[in-house]
């Protein structure tokens, strides 16, 4: 590893935090999923805690973002991709015929690797979601944008220039607006795709405060490559290869004395 | 062991070549300046205000073309009208709800037939459908002879503009829950916007300057007619007639009726241009 600071000491120098009597605002139960024919998730368990983060790592390929696309659904989207298995959402099966897709995204958010601004001003970059699922006075609206872009930390930024085009931002700042606009709807769970992969240290350091600040409200998933953030942000971890979830765990335990040998390989960089 | 290379003999090729593609651009571009030349010289001399006050005159006595300009704005305005929400909507099935399916395929194949197809079969067409039907010429006939021809080019835009907006877009708005055709009309539209306008603008100055599916449709008048049940003028049939005719003051009056075409399809064009400039920033 080329950083001085090596994941597994990152991971054990967080404090401990125990997965006893939390609840498990998702569960995970056998899921299995194909595109097509190809079967990419073969059987996973897997419990996100209510209001911690839970980080997603292992090689491309191996499912990880596939797993996060189950839990708002995103597959739907395709024809020929299908999920099979329970993922209960305070106890309901999202997968179940009868769950209203749209209704589910506006309780788990979602934000991508590459910055998704709409191509529309910052105030309705923000303002469309909450439109989406409330008719707001005018005053009240504005209330909301802010305080959506104060928890994305991007208020400072951007306060000046709301009818500015989204797009006129730089990545960091657009990825901020988008977990603003996301916040913005109020949901429960948020999902984040390697939300850093396109972006430089400075932009990934306030990301991953903004992650801490946010885990006091909400269940976060986060997919990431890299260790050290993993080892950085998460409670919890879940290593993934081949479409199997290798080993799941509290991050410190994961990072510093893995059972698995894979789980080992992968973080001390031997593969992946 | 290795073989030199005569870097003067790159050179050499590399002038050639250069050559090669600077005459050829020369022959084509005099032949360009040559006709538009010529159209501006035989064109500019007709102007007059008498040619947007009066109609068509019989030979030998003065007139405009006063009718054939508002039969043009009537049919071509109400062909984009009737052309473009089919073409849209066509374009974006394909685009959005149908990209995979088998439908789309067969529709793509059928409209690249359509977007290269003579327009004077297009022409034909109409005028056994619906100007035998009707059992006589008529503007609606030419409008929609007109629209026929706008949809191909809409659909290809409108298909082409949406496949170039991003898909992580689309995922984003539908991972708020917004349904899709939320997704549709308010995102992916918008970003595709500038280009849809474009190919619509495109598709203006494509049938602007159509003869041939006018010529079997909507006929000609020597009358100003508002009538869209009757024959109208329209400027490039009003061109085809007074061009082809012996008498010089017609054949003048082609020539500024074909001065006025250009310059309204490079208004388009230059439109459709600032208006693609302007989104890419």
């Amino acid at each position: 590893m080329s950083e001085s600071v090596s994941a597994a000491e990152i991971a054990a120098a967080r404090p401990v935090s125990s997965t006893q009597g939390l609840k498990e605002k998702i569960t995970v139960r056998n899921l299995r999923f194909y595109y097509g024919d190809s079967l990419a998730l073969k059987g996973i368990d897997l419990p996100l805690y209510d209001r911690k983060v839970t980080a997603f790592i292992g090689p491309s390929g191996c499912g990880k973002s596939t797993l996060l696309r189950v839990l708002n659904r995103m597959y739907d989207l395709y024809p020929g991709q299908r999920a099979e298995g329970e993922v209960l959402l305070d106890g309901n099966n999202i997968l179940a015929p009868k769950q209203d897709v749209n209704i589910l995204r506006s309780r788990v958010g979602m934000v991508f690797q590459k910055p998704t601004p709409f191509p529309m001003s910052i105030y309705d970059n923000i303002a469309f979601g909450i439109r989406l699922y409330e008719k707001v006075p005018k005053s009240e609206l504005d209330d909301r944008i802010e305080s959506s872009l104060r928890r994305a930390a991007i208020w400072d930024e951007v306060k000046n220039k709301l009818n500015a085009s989204g797009l006129s931002l730089s990545g960091g700042q657009q990825q901020r607006l988008c977990i603003a606009r996301t916040v913005a709807i109020r949901p429960e769970v948020i999902l984040l795709d390697e939300p850093c992969s396109a972006l430089d240290p400075i932009s990934t350091a306030k990301i991953e405060e903004l992650i801490d600040e946010l885990k006091s409200d909400y269940t976060i998933a986060i997919v990431t490559h890299n260790m050290q953030q993993a080892a950085r942000v998460s409670e919890n971890t879940a290593f993934m290869y081949l479409g199997d979830l290798v080993e799941f765990g509290p991050t410190s335990k994961i990072f510093t004395s893995p059972t698995d040998s894979r789980t080992q390989d992968y973080i001390t960089g031997r593969f992946g | 062991m290795t073989a030199r290379v005569s870097f003067a003999g790159r050179k050499r090729s590399n002038g050639v070549m250069m050559g090669l593609c600077m005459a050829a651009a020369v022959f084509g571009l005099t032949w360009l300046v040559i006709i538009l030349g010529t159209l501006l010289w035989e064109g500019f001399s007709g102007l007059s205000t008498a040619v947007f006050t009066e109609n068509t005159p019989p030979p030998g006595s003065a007139g405009g073309l006063l009718n054939a300009i508002v039969g043009s704005l009537i049919m071509t305005g109400l062909g984009v009208v009737i052309g473009t929400p089919i073409g849209i909507l066509a374009g974006t099935y394909m685009a959005e709800y149908g990209r995979h399916s088998r439908l789309s395929t067969v529709v793509r194949f059928i409209n690249d037939i359509l977007l290269s197809a003579p327009s004077i079969v297009v022409g034909l067409f109409i005028y056994e459908v619906m100007v035998i039907q009707m059992g006589h010429f008529s503007a609606i006939a030419g409008s929609v002879a007109l629209a026929v021809i706008v949809i191909p080019v809409v659909v290809r835009t409108t298909e082409d503009m949406l496949l170039l907006v991003p898909n992580p877009l689309r995922e984003a708005a539908s991972a708020l829950g917004m349904p899709r055709h939320f997704v549709i009309r308010r995102i992916a539209y918008r970003a595709a916007r500038a280009g849809m306008i474009t190919g619509v603008l495109l598709a203006i100055a494509r049938v602007s300057g159509e003869t041939a599916p006018l010529l079997f449709t909507a006929l000609n008048n020597q009358f100003a007619s508002t009538n869209l049940n009757g024959p109208m003028a329209s400027l490039p049939v009003v061109i085809f007639q007074f061009a082809l005719s012996p008498y010089a003051d017609w054949q003048k009056l082609a020539w500024t009726g074909a001065l006025i075409i250009t310059l309204a399809v490079l208004t388009l064009s230059i439109l459709a241009r600032v208006v693609a400039a302007r989104t890419q920033k």
